[in-house]
């Protein structure tokens, strides 16, 4: 009698993701720039606003002192690095969920319900995700920033309370429709339909069947917003207008930022340091993204 | 087809109002005209400040102002800025010249590589010129474009000359200082570099689009029954494989060209290139209401068209997709 | 008996899998005459639909093929793109089970039938083509053909489909016709129609179908031979009526009586399942779940060997018409 080996699907997934090098190694450093992070002050060797040294301190290059060289006034950019990617990505991992949530909600119902929200809700998104993204994002901050209640509630506009609720309000969309076409492609299957059948309620199907069905997509998306969170951040503060925390609290986006000038300068280590920084993340969280995508909705384009 | 066309384009003039509306609300909420003509016009007298409010329509009440503000829109009545009083319309056309100049170019560029590299790749899924395509596709999606642009901007302005003596691309504007006229080849020297800033992400978000569509298309049962047809492999890979694959990523590429008009803030910055993103970033900065209304339409009006082109060139494409 | 069209010999396919190498055709010998409607029968690993696809040469190349198949006395295994491609479509054909994704959805249906016409009969004008196309689809019977030729897959039934898909593989009037379950995926009705088409098909020009299918049913109902297949390989052959009247291998006594018929009142099905053939067994591939398997019968892989009129690998089959009585 043949015997056949059974795997879970969850198994099976993880096998997948497992078999990506790349990703797997992201997870790996990730975890260990996350555990730098957290352990910030053993970790960092200086304070975020503390110089290096009695002047002359300014545009030192990378030495024991400083490893990754000093800034303008005098700050070790090592330190600051540590300091500024934290904050980055707890913005980063606040933006996503709280997209990933209203995106889950939002999505299910228009997929479920169909109709005029779905409707609405399609075109609404169509226009915004087709807008250019920058001048929408520029315009909206400073319009949510002038809103006297609203910034009673998410802060002032300089703060990271404020810029994690911005990119909140653009992140759900993406993530709306990306749970609205599984939906959508899930409510025709059999097993909703034996659900139906024997009288689940649409809420229950939903929370129970469907959710769970999305899983894969929903962490995609997860990890993408992640990253686009990071780089919108990022983005904003090249131009300026990122979080300003003061007390010289910095964020990954204002260390990049500071590359601009640099580059005339010939100071090379204070655009190098953090752009990397800001790559290697992006690099490491899209490579899990597409890691979790393989794995749970593998294609076969692997050559097999 | 033609039905739906002309619903859509029906429905677009409200949609536009509503948008411009909204626009008009946030930029007010925003930028605060009043205050930015008063910082720049610090004894500016009643006379002057009410003229200016009521040719912005700027009145208390939101709707009303915002047809005030539309009845001199449409009338071609368009106040001047707020600094340096300046006529927006000479400033807008060259903006926009500038911008469509760089973005179809860097598009077209763009997108035809992308799509070529990105069929070359899924033709060998797994070979090592797919993993290569692969890596270098993910790395130009993941380096935020600006730091290319910075990185651009220190090879070719900084250390270029300092190796070779001279410079190859000029790091800023659309001319040298001080040239007058038209000049083929100068535009195209200061246009390379923020093409090619622009170039490299479209390049890697398309050959991944194509790519990932064309495996799709190539998995497909009707791919087997070309095959089985006894057709040769060219015909089965463009008549059946690309034909069906495009569909997708032409949808997505009308979106994109739409975007393009108000889309290249960064590269624009950058390299001092004065085009709709510059003028963007002037204006907002300085908050001078009366030159991004103008700008704002031009650019709502641009996605709304360019959607529209989207959806009904899917619909062309598709004959699966007959919107009624 | 008339000519042999298509002869296929030893033929073995193995898959390069990760998870290893997976035999899925283990030495099938066949032969396919003119004209004639040849069934073959197996369930789902059986190997098939894998043998006529290698056949054709439309298996992937992870497929290692090793054999012989002889189409009008040309070697198709190993042979250049040129002669593969001119068999394709020209000589013999195929046509398979889904019909709703084998048509490409943004062509004409019209279209696609020129396609074919033209792949083979390059100097046919446009104009002739395209009649010859309305044409096609009349003999299948697609009414309103001159109009429906115009119109796109999505807007045709599942059968209407499927009898386009016919219409294509017959434009250039192969001598063979590979039909792989075309009817699995229809409605019992429709079923019956693409069935008549396919007869009808055969005895109007002469073609001969190989008509692949799990079902039994069909196969009594139009087919002149028989091939039964399991885990790879041959294990019966004969005529029709031979085959189910006295059927000499067990596993195909086992499909006969687990049809449901007259006087049954519970269904008998085979036990067990069919061998994962990532580790097939190194003898007769039944013989783990036949109730009358020897020792000699796991040992090693029985060929097949005549038997009376029929054909047979099982190495008890005297035995067992004595024991059972059966006719």
């Amino acid at each position: 009698m043949t015997e056949f080996a059974t795997i879970s699907p969850k198994r099976m997934a993880m096998r997948r993701f497992l078999s990506h090098k790349a990703a797997v190694g992201s997870c790996v450093l990730l975890a260990i720039m996350v555990v730098a992070v957290i352990l910030a002050p053993i970790s960092a060797r200086y304070g975020v606003n503390e110089s290096v040294r009695k002047p002359p301190n300014t545009f030192l290059p990378p030495q024991k002192l400083a490893w990754f060289g000093t800034d303008d006034i005098g700050r070790d950019l090592y330190s600051r690095l540590i300091y500024g990617i934290r904050v980055s990505l707890i913005i980063g991992l606040f933006t996503a969920v709280i997209s990933t949530v209203i995106g889950c909600v939002v999505g299910a119902v228009a997929g479920f319900r169909g109709g005029r929200f779905d409707d609405v809700v399609m075109r609404v998104t169509d226009l915004f995700l087709a807008f250019p993204f920058l001048v929408a994002l520029l315009v909206i901050r400073n319009t949510m920033g002038s809103i006297g209640w609203l910034t009673a509630i998410i802060g002032d506009k300089s703060s990271v309370r404020f810029i994690v609720f911005l990119l909140a309000f653009f992140g759900w969309m993406g993530v709306a429709r990306i749970v609205r076409g599984q939906v959508l492609a899930l409510k025709e299957r059999e097993f909703i339909e034996a659900a139906r059948a024997v009288g689940a309620t649409r809420r229950y199907i939903v929370r129970h069947h469907l959710l769970p069905n999305s899983i894969g997509p929903i962490m995609v998306s997860l990890s993408f917003a992640v990253v686009g969170a990071i780089t919108a951040e990022s983005t904003l503060a090249f131009f300026g207008y990122g979080p300003q925390a003061g007390d010289g609290a910095t964020s990954l986006g204002i260390l990049v930022g500071a590359a601009k000038g640099a580059v005339q300068t010939g100071y090379w280590w204070i655009a190098v340091f953090p752009c990397f920084a800001l790559v290697l993340i992006s690099l490491a969280i899209n490579f899990i993204g597409d890691a979790l995508r393989d794995a749970t909705d593998p294609r076969l384009d692997r050559g097999e | 087809m033609l039905r739906f066309t002309i619903r859509r384009l029906a429905w677009a003039v409200p949609t536009l109002l509503l948008v411009t509306f909204l626009v008009y609300v946030a930029l007010r909420l925003g930028t605060d005209p009043l205050q930015s003509y008063l910082r720049t016009n610090p004894r500016a007298s009643k006379e002057k400040i009410e003229q200016y409010k009521s040719v912005n329509g700027l009145s208390s009440n939101y709707v009303l102002g915002y047809f005030h503000w539309l009845k001199n829109f449409v009338t071609f009545n368009w106040p001047r800025s707020i600094k340096g009083s300046r006529e927006v319309w000479p400033e807008l056309k060259d903006a926009m010249a500038n911008t469509i100049r760089l973005g179809t170019f860097a598009t077209v560029v763009g997108v035809s590589i992308g799509l070529f590299v990105g069929m070359f790749a899924a033709l060998k899924p797994g070979s090592r010129r797919d993993v290569a395509v692969n890596t270098g596709a993910f790395l130009g999606v993941s380096i935020p474009p600006y730091i290319t642009a910075v990185l651009f901007q220190l090879v070719f302005a900084v250390y270029w000359s300092r190796w070779f003596g001279k410079t190859l691309f000029p790091t800023s504007g659309v001319y040298p200082p001080g040239h007058i006229g038209f000049n083929l080849v100068l535009m195209l020297k200061h246009m390379a570099l923020p093409m090619m800033v622009v170039a490299i992400q479209v390049i890697a978000t398309y050959s991944r689009y194509m790519r990932s569509s064309l495996l799709d298309v190539m998995n497909s049962d009707f791919m087997r029954t070309a095959r089985s047809k006894g057709i040769s492999e060219r015909q089965v890979l463009l008549k059946h494989g690309v034909r069906n694959a495009l569909i997708p990523v032409v949808t997505i590429a009308a979106l994109d060209i739409g975007s393009i008009i108000g889309g290249l803030i960064i590269s624009e910055n950058i390299f001092a290139y004065p085009g709709m993103g510059l003028y963007f970033l002037d204006s907002f900065t300085n908050g001078d209401f009366p030159l991004l209304m103008p700008w704002m339409v031009l650019v709502v009006a641009s996605t709304l068209m360019f959607n529209l082109i989207a959806d009904v060139s899917y619909a062309f494409l598709d004959p699966r997709i007959r919107l009624d | 008996m008339s000519e042999i069209i298509l002869s296929i010999r030893d033929l073995r396919v193995t898959f390069d899998t990760p998870l290893g190498p997976l035999e899925a055709v283990r030495g099938v010998d066949l032969d396919v005459h003119a004209g004639e409607m040849m069934g073959v029968v197996g369930e789902s690993g059986s190997g098939k639909s894998v043998t006529f696809l290698a056949a054709m040469g439309l298996l992937p190349h992870q497929a290692k093929v090793s054999g012989s198949v002889m189409l009008n006395g040309q070697e198709m295994l190993g042979a250049s793109n040129k002669v593969l491609r001119n068999m394709r479509g020209g000589l013999m054909s195929m046509i398979f089970q889904d019909p709703l994704s084998a048509l490409n959805p943004v062509h004409r249906v019209g279209d696609q039938i020129v396609e074919m016409l033209k792949a083979h009969q390059p100097k046919m004008g446009d104009k002739d083509a395209a009649k010859r196309a309305v044409e096609l689809l009349d003999i299948v019977g697609i009414p309103q053909a001159a109009e429906r030729a115009h119109q796109y897959p999505h807007e045709f039934s599942g059968g209407m489909r499927q009898r386009v898909v016919i219409a294509i593989a017959i434009a250039n009037n192969p001598k063979v016709l590979i039909a792989d379950e075309p009817t699995t995926a229809l409605d019992v009705t429709v079923q019956a129609q693409i069935l008549e088409v396919i007869e009808r098909v055969q005895k109007s020009f002469g073609t001969a179908v190989v008509l692949i299918t799990h079902d039994l049913g069909v196969i009594a109902r139009v087919a002149d031979r028989v091939n039964v297949m399991y885990a790879g390989c041959n294990v019966e052959k004969g005529g029709v009526d031979s085959l189910f009247d006295h059927p000499s291998h067990p596993y195909t006594r086992g499909l006969l009586a687990s049809l449901p018929h007259e006087g049954v009142e519970r269904l008998t099905p085979i036990i067990g399942f069919p061998p994962n053939m990532l580790t097939p067994p190194p003898g007769c591939g039944f013989a783990p779940r036949c109730s009358h398997a020897t020792d000699a019968c796991l040992a090693s892989l029985p060929s097949l060997r005549t038997f009376g009129d029929l054909e047979t690998a099982c190495i008890r089959a005297e035995e067992l018409v004595v024991k059972a009585g059966l006719s």
